[in-house]
């Protein structure tokens, strides 16, 4: 590579996270460290019921049993799990009524992101449910929501006036003892979102929460359970930036989806946590446990994610496919630029007769980081009949940075059909110059192809999405060649 | 004057290839840079569009009285420098819609424009792929990708229709086409031509002479401008071939 392409390279990959800011909201935080006594904290502070509390425990219980893992090709600095702040809220003086009544101060903030719900409210026809600091500050459209008898809703307010759908689906997706941080989860997540689409429902709007990071030193767990009952429809989105911050801050969410029969969830995310400095400094640690299940036969899940920060992401979004005829979507493209280490990928686990599923994974590794695919296709014996195609790319900016891709596949039937490919690419400076020559600056150009490269997976996002996502892209890695 | 090539020195990895070329393209004028394979000619054009990886260890360029050794490579083609590729890259998944009108807004932008309408744009992508009888399958397709050989050409003189370029240096568009396809190819070309642009035409045939005929034509022979002459000169060249200019030259330096 020629030397002028290493320094724009490196300028492009070196650009600072275009949306590092602070709010200074006040904040009421718990004590550090996790004992029982914080979650029985947590669980007071939110008024919850005694079985919930009773699940948090026995969460807690098997979580100290458990390691962290240590499969994933990262590197990760050991965590101290009692020097976390497992609860903070932004401090409440009455209910909110309407967004007048919001934090001028965190309206502000949503106004830097671009995000304001105002905005939203006019403009996008999106009912969101933002979450800051693992309190929902507001949510909107439920009215509307609520006419098709949609319930949208922070997770809190579902345990207080529909204790019963979570109980009855909580864990259901993802039990407590899944894994490591899966456990942490359910022992001490804050708040997130809840959904359930009645029986026949076609959703009118997209659904959207904004996931933001806050305060410093506080470990965000956010629990999201979104239920499509029989024939129901819905496409809900999720995205976050979040402020810049020097400490490393650990973000365990869990996300479970249950598709009853004939039902289809589309599950879209943008995810842009602080990624760290350009020598690695700082950045959120993403150790996300995404799961749902197509339960009733003919149902269908699709995630599609886009995943751009955060300096460590770990996630795995996956179906279990359950019910005959249903269908499972993994869509994702992940971008690492400096010191930013991703391991993610997916699993579809075929139980039923004739189930399909589809991975396309587009991986992008610039700078000095670590990119890897990391995906499980099984097939059981029931699953007859069944299909799988998977697609890993990798795209390569830089000589410094790596590329992985670690597929296993168990198939127990002989009609079933698993197939996979895999590519690694690199942008040419033939590429680049033939841009340039047509009078496309280099920035632009790598821009350009990289969203070429990743089209297949963003036009999988709602439009909404697939603007904001295809500037991400070319913000993360602004002048990385190949 | 358009374009002036003064005594200029190229090498790559310390290899001399161009060894002196002086060259001066007026507006409203079709050049026609002709010599064996390996002497140079894209070199040339390459340094022109200002490809990385070349040392100019002598001499300098002037577009416009401007030194272009100092722009880079986007800029030469925002002032309006069109290189039509020997070899054609593919930009898998980057539509050749979005190509063109990326490249043509940041060429307004330069110039201080507003970028294109959608309506007026696709309306200019029209007449132009008619122009080199490009088909809408081809410009709905990502940049060159599954292009047959010819396709690529033609697709190189759609895009200098499309930009307007007030110098275009056509490295090889001749090679590789059908006659049917290099008269399209030519018609473009010679459609294009106005009294404010120049053309240079780099090919080691003189069969697309007979279809785009120059106003001068230049002999490149081991990295120098040996012969200069009309446009009969090629037809000399092509009756007593290239061996004619190795003796030619071989006299000189005696
Ligand atoms: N990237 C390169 N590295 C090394 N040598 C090169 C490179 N490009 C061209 N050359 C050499 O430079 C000379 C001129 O090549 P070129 O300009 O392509 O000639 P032409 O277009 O006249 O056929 C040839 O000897 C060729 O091998
Ligand atoms: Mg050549």
């Amino acid at each position: 590579m020629a030397q002028d392409d290493k320094q724009l390279i490196q300028e492009v990959t070196q650009s600072e996270y275009k949306y590092g800011f602070i709010t200074n909201i006040e904040t009421e935080t718990a004590i550090k460290g996790l004992t029982e006594d914080t979650i029985r904290f947590i669980s007071l502070k939110k008024t919850e019921p005694e079985w919930l509390l009773e699940y948090r425990l026995k969460a807690f219980a098997k979580w100290k049993e458990m390691k962290q893992p240590n499969w994933a090709q990262l590197k990760i600095p050991e965590i101290d799990f009692q020097e976390i702040i497992y609860y903070a809220a932004p401090k409440r003086k009455k209910e909110l009524e309407s967004l007048d009544q919001v934090d001028p101060e965190l309206l502000d903030t949503f106004n830097k992101l671009g995000i304001s719900l105002d905005e939203q409210k006019r403009l996008s026809g999106v009912a969101v449910d933002a979450v800051i600091d693992s309190v929902s500050v507001k949510t909107t459209f439920t009215e509307t929501l609520s006419k098709h008898g949609i319930l949208f809703c922070s997770f809190s307010e579902a345990v207080k006036n529909h204790p019963d759908l979570v109980k009855k689906y909580l864990g259901m997706a993802v039990p407590p003892s899944d894994n490591f941080f899966a456990a942490l989860n359910t022992a001490v997540f804050s708040d997130g979102s809840f959904c359930f689409i009645p029986k026949g429902v076609r959703s009118p709007m997209e659904l959207s929460t904004y996931f933001r990071i806050n305060a410093a030193n506080t470990g965000q767990f956010e629990r999201t359970l979104i239920i499509a009952d029989e024939g129901s429809y819905v496409s809900y989105m999720e995205g976050c930036t979040a402020p810049q911050r020097d400490e490393n801050q650990l973000h365990a969410a869990v996300v479970e989806i249950i598709a009853m029969k004939d039902a289809e969830v589309k599950y879209s995310t943008v995810q842009n946590w602080y990624p760290g400095d350009k020598n690695g400094r700082g950045g959120i640690f993403n150790f996300v446990t995404k799961r749902g299940i197509c339960k009733g036969d003919h149902s269908k899940i699709s995630w599609t994610q886009v995943e751009t920060g955060s300096a460590i992401t770990w996630k795995y979004p996956s179906c279990i496919l359950s019910g005959d005829n249903s269908i499972g979507e993994f869509y994702s493209v992940a971008v690492t630029n400096n010191h930013q280490q991703a391991d993610t990928g997916s699993k579809m686990i075929h139980l039923g007769k004739n189930t399909k599923s589809t991975i396309i994974s587009k991986g992008i590794s610039a700078g000095q980081s670590q990119n890897s695919y990391r995906g499980l296709v099984k097939m059981t014996k029931r699953a007859t009949n069944s299909r799988n195609f998977s697609q890993c790319d990798s795209l390569l900016l830089g000589d410094k940075c790596g590329a992985h891709t670690f597929p296993y596949i168990e198939g127990a039937n002989k009609s079933s059909i698993i197939e996979h490919e895999a590519t690694t690419s690199k942008i040419s400076e033939d590429q680049l110059f033939y841009c340039q020559q047509r009078g496309i600056n280099q920035e632009s150009a790598v821009g350009l192809i990289v969203n070429g490269y990743a089209k297949e997976v963003l036009n999988k996002l709602p439009m909404e999405f697939a603007v904001e996502a295809q500037k991400l892209l070319s913000i993360s890695l602004e002048g990385s060649v190949g | 004057m358009l374009l002036q090539v003064k005594n200029l020195h190229v090498s790559i990895n310390g290899k001399e290839i161009l060894k002196g070329v002086n060259l001066e393209v007026n507006k409203g004028e079709v050049h026609a840079i002709m010599g064996p394979n390996g002497t140079g000619k894209s070199t040339l054009a390459a340094v022109i569009a200002g490809k990385n990886g070349y040392e100019i260890t002598q001499g300098e360029i002037l577009y416009n009285g401007k030194n272009l050794l100092d722009m880079p490579p986007e800029v030469r083609a925002q002032e309006g420098i069109f290189l039509g590729f020997q070899y054609p890259v593919e930009i898998p998944g980057v539509s050749m819609t979005n190509f063109m009108r990326t490249a043509l807004n940041e060429i307004r932008k330069y110039h201080g424009q507003e970028p294109m309408s959608a309506k007026d744009f696709l309306a200019r992508m029209t007449e132009k792929k008619d122009l080199v009888e490009l088909t809408s399958k081809l410009t709905n397709r990502s940049v060159n990708e599954g292009f047959s050989g010819g396709e690529k050409k033609k697709n190189e003189i759609f895009q200098m229709a499309m930009l307007d370029p007030q110098l275009s240096i056509l490295d090889e568009t001749d090679s590789g086409l059908d006659i049917d396809a290099l008269r399209i190819v030519a018609h473009g070309v010679n459609k294009l031509k106005t009294k404010e642009n120049a053309t240079v035409v780099i090919t080691h045939y003189q069969r697309l002479l007979d279809y785009i005929v120059p106003d001068f034509v230049h002999v490149l022979f081991e990295g120098k401008v040996v012969l200069s002459g009309g446009k009969e000169l090629a037809l000399e060249l092509e009756e007593k071939g290239y061996d004619w200019i190795k003796k030619e030259t071989e006299n000189h330096s005696k």
